[in-house]
Order: structure tokens, then sequence, then C-alpha cells
């Protein structure tokens, strides 16, 4: 394949593998990358939103040419029953900023930018290459890589797996166990078209302004999930995903769950017209901190989904996966500025760096709601409907008084989940939080 | 090897809806003859593997009329869903494709 003997071989081109092939080729490393898509983001899937801090601290002027969607100004949450939705907005003309903070962005585009900028900088970059396995020297360092580009190999004094979720190489490596049902959700998203002045009108927007909708309810049909919707420049990403082990447990299909969403009465009016041109699924770590599997060795590094950097509650996980390639690259940069190894001992430096990061503090933060939303279905389901109810009882104007609609409220809540119920909710819930 | 755009022969069942019709929409490279996911020989499915009729987001998945699970990778979006679900039966083997084959995002 290519003879030559590399500083660093980077598995995958996503944001996690950029990060770090970018920051290793900026310091002036040789670094061979390999994807295995046609193009980089062609097997690449994300919600998307591009958070600007991450992506600042590797490419500061990224938005002089980085293919941005929209910068977003509003956020919505919103709980749903089946005929309505309850809901949070937080609208500011002060995201209306010289940086924005939070851009909607399609990967496929946004990666083969990245991936531009990674080979400016002086990396090498293969694709349609598949890597099959790690190799190693008898006493079981990592040297390289072999490929199915005929069989072809490749030597480097580190590999870092930025592979994805789907971390094959890693895995059967034995670098870390297959992913669990319960520890990663199966998302599939659709990509609505429609005219910017449509979108515009629609979502109440201006020139690049972009709302951001994430939901929860009865749309998941009792399993443990979220939904989402995005407004693009020209389109809308439209999503729905839930954990695999409620998917393989449940009769419902991804694709029927999204069609229902699609259809909810708060979602249709705002797709109305719109002609989809992708259907795409993928999975997403969702495990946690107590899921990060073991991140270095002799000769190899993780970074991103392949690690499980994923911040589920936030909707976060390409911003972890860019800060853990650049920190992996920097960790592996200044080994090589002091003539150290790539061993085990030498890169437990990445390790501590995270842990100074916003990445590791955040997961450990919320290492018990993984298992708090897996056990507690009520909070998709009952929760929902019952804000729902509350909220109609209140509003409707009907001649009863409101002495009586509080009463009714309070029933419906201790009717549905009993007293104790509510309180352990709140209490396990606050644990699981703090 | 051919361009194709068309894939999934399973159907939601309550809602009906077709994913041949979403698919449909997607890019693929066939690399023809060399399935990457195959379902290994049995004689009755486990409960993982069945499931994989309504879990895989693609409708790849189908039971003949013996009883087996059968497998069309034509439309596979290359998620995972199906080799994290029968882990533990290993009752498919799944790869990636080979390098340029399989789905080709354009948006993603």
């Amino acid at each position: 394949m290519i003879e030559q003997r590399f500083d660093a071989i980077v598995v995958g081109a996503g944001p996690s593998g950029n990060a770090a092939a970018y920051t290793m080729a900026t310091a002036g490393l040789k670094v061979l990358q390999l994807e295995r898509g046609e193009y980089p983001g062609s097997k690449n899937v994300q919600g998307a939103i591009l958070y600007a801090s991450a992506l600042e601290k590797i490419i500061p002027d990224f938005r002089d040419d980085a293919p941005l969607e929209r910068h977003v100004i509003e956020q919505r949450l919103w709980t749903m029953d089946d005929a309505s939705h309850v809901g949070v907005h937080y609208r500011s003309s002060d995201f209306n900023e010289e940086r924005p903070n939070r851009y909607t962005i399609l990967r496929a585009q946004f990666d083969k930018w990245f991936s531009r900028r990674v080979r400016d900088a002086g990396a090498i970059l293969l694709c349609e290459t598949t890597v099959t396995e790690l190799l190693r020297d008898p006493a079981g360092r990592v040297i390289g890589v072999r490929t199915d580009r005929d069989g072809g190999t490749a030597f480097a004094d580190i590999v870092v797996l930025g592979e994805g979720v789907n971390g094959l190489v890693g895995q059967r490596s034995g670098l870390r166990p297959e992913l669990k049902p319960d520890n990663v959700a199966l998302a599939v998203k659709e990509m609505h078209f429609l005219p910017r002045e449509t979108i515009e009108s629609r979502f109440n927007l201006k020139q690049d302004e972009g709302v951001v909708i994430e939901a929860m309810g009865t749309i998941t049909a009792g399993m443990t999930g979220t939904a989402f919707l995005y407004t693009n420049q020209e389109s809308i990403s439209i999503g729905i995903g839930c954990l695999v082990s409620d998917f393989a447990e449940n009769q419902q299909t991804p694709y029927g769950l999204l069609e229902a969403f699609k259809n909810h009465p708060s979602i249709k009016p705002l797709l109305e017209n719109a002609e989809c041109k992708e259907y795409v699924a993928h999975l997403i770590p969702e495990g946690g901190y107590n899921a990060i599997p073991e991140l270095y060795g002799d000769g190899w590094i993780v970074v991103g989904d392949a690690g499980q950097f994923v911040n589920a509650v936030h909707r976060e996980g390409s911003n972890l996966a860019m800060t853990t390639g650049r920190i992996a690259g920097e960790t592996i940069v200044a080994l090589k500025q002091r003539h150290q190894a790539m061993s085990k001992a030498n890169l437990a430096e990445y390790r501590r760096r995270l842990d100074e990061t916003f990445v590791m503090k955040d997961l450990k933060k919320y290492r018990k709601i993984p298992a708090f939303l897996h056990r507690n279905k009520q909070i998709f389901g009952l929760y929902p409907k019952l804000f729902a109810g509350a909220a109609q009882t209140w509003l409707r104007v009907d001649g009863i008084d409101k002495r009586t609609k509080e009463k009714e409220i309070l029933k419906s809540f201790r009717k549905g989940r009993t007293l104790p119920g509510l309180i352990g909710d709140a209490f396990n819930f606050a644990r699981s939080w703090r | 090897m051919t361009m194709i755009a068309k894939a999934g022969t399973a159907e939601a069942g309550s809602a009906g809806i077709k994913v041949a019709d979403k698919l449909f929409q997607n890019r693929y490279l066939v690399d023809a003859g060399r399935p990457h996911i195959k379902v290994r020989p049995h004689d009755k499915p486990s409960k993982a593997l069945l499931s994989l009729t309504h879990t895989c987001p693609a409708g790849c998945y189908s039971l003949n009329d013996t009883g087996q699970v059968e497998i069309s990778v034509d439309g596979c979006v290359e998620c995972g869903t199906c080799r994290v679900v029968t882990a533990k039966t290993g009752e498919i083997e799944w790869n990636y494709p080979r390098g340029g084959f399989g789905v080709l995002f354009k948006f993603g």
C-alpha cells in the first residue's frame, strides 16, 4: 500500500479522526488517515448540530469557509402526547452574534470540508480503504494496520482509532467489548427539502437564523428515546431514536416511529410539501461514563464515538469527538517532542488531560442517568401524558372553577403514578442528575 | 458492481410504511456477490434474530416460508444494530463492506 513509515495512522475521517489528524499534521507529524467511505462523510450521520467552541480550539477561523447551515437562535424542548405538545422554548437575539455558538450542519458536506483542511495541513488521506486488523509486534504492541486494499499494510508509532460507534477494528482486536443493546440507541433520520423562505416563515426566522426542536413522549411508544427536528438552509433534518434493547423487545419499526412522528399534529404542518431526499440510520453510544472502554494501550488510542464519548442528556457528541481527537493529537505530539514512546504508561497522559475537560466532567456528572432513563419508562410515556392533560385542564375555559381544576390535575398525577411514585421519581431523578 | 437504488422488502406492521420507498432516495454502490452481512444457517431463529425483521431500519431482514430469517443487504445503511442485537447468539456475521462500497450518504 504505502511503504512509508508514519508517526501516526488515524482510522476514520469523522470529527474525532479529523481533529486528531489535523492536530498532529499541524505540529509536523507524518500522518496517514484511512477512511472506508468513498469520501469523508459518506458513511457518517449526525442530527446535526455543530458546537463552535470545540472546533474553534482546532480551527479558529472555521467560519470563513466551513459549510454551515443556520446558527441556532431558538431551542424548543417538547414533551408530547398523541395530540399535543407541552414546550419550553428559549429564543434570544443574543445568539445573533459575530461568532455564533451553535450551527446546524450537514455532516457529509461538513466532513468533506474538515478533511480538506486536514489534508491542507499535510496529512495523507486514503479513502475507500477499510482497516481490517491491527498489526502487533511479538510483545503485543500495536505497530500498524492491515487494510482491504490488496491486503496492504501501513506502519506507525501509534494508531488513533476514530472508527466510530461500530468500531470493529478495536473490538475485534480485543481492545474493547461489543456494544450492549441497552448502551446504544438506534436513530433514523430523513432530510426534507423546502425553499429557504418557506423554512424562514414557518419557523419565524430571518436570514441564517435557525431553530432546533428536541422532543420526547408518546412518540417513542413507551421506549427510552427522543426525537428531533433541526432547520437547515433549505432543508429540515427530522429524526427519532430509541435504545436498541427497547427496539428489540418491542414490535415497533424505526421507520414506523419516524413516520408517526412526522404525522404528529404538532410536526406535520412544519413539513408540509417538503421533498424527502435521504433516509439514514445510525447508532449512538448512550451508555455514558460507565460504558467508556479502555482508551489507550501500547501503540493505540481511542477517540470519539468509538470511546463512547456522547453526552446523551444534552445531545452532544461531535464536540466530544473533536475534543477527544484534539487532545489525543496533542498528547501524541507532546510525547513525540519529548522523544517518549507511545506506550500505555506514557499515553495515560491522554486520560489525565481529558479528565480536566468538560468531556469527562460532564460524562461523570451524568453517569447515573443512562440507567435511570432505561429503568424509568414512565418518563417517556406517562409523564408527557400527564403534562398534556394538566395543560389542557388548566387552559380550557369551561365554567369549572380553578380550585376544582387544580384538584383534578393533582388527582391525575396521583392516580397515574401514586404519591410515593411521584416522590420517588423526583428523588431518583435528582440523585442521578447531580 | 452496479449503482442501484432499490432495497428493502419488509413493511412496517401496523403503519404499513414501506421502507423501500424511503431507501429509494439513497445512493448505494453494491458489491455484487459479496454481501457484508450473512445470517448463519439455522433451523429456528432466536428471539433476537427474529426481532431483526422489525428492528432493522432498512428492512433488510425477513422471514422465509420455512421459518428462517433471511437477509438482503442491498438497502443496508450500515448502522450495526443487527450485530449488536445478535452479539450474544452469534447468528449473524457482520463486516464493513469493502472500501468504497455500500451506502453513500449525500447529506448524512
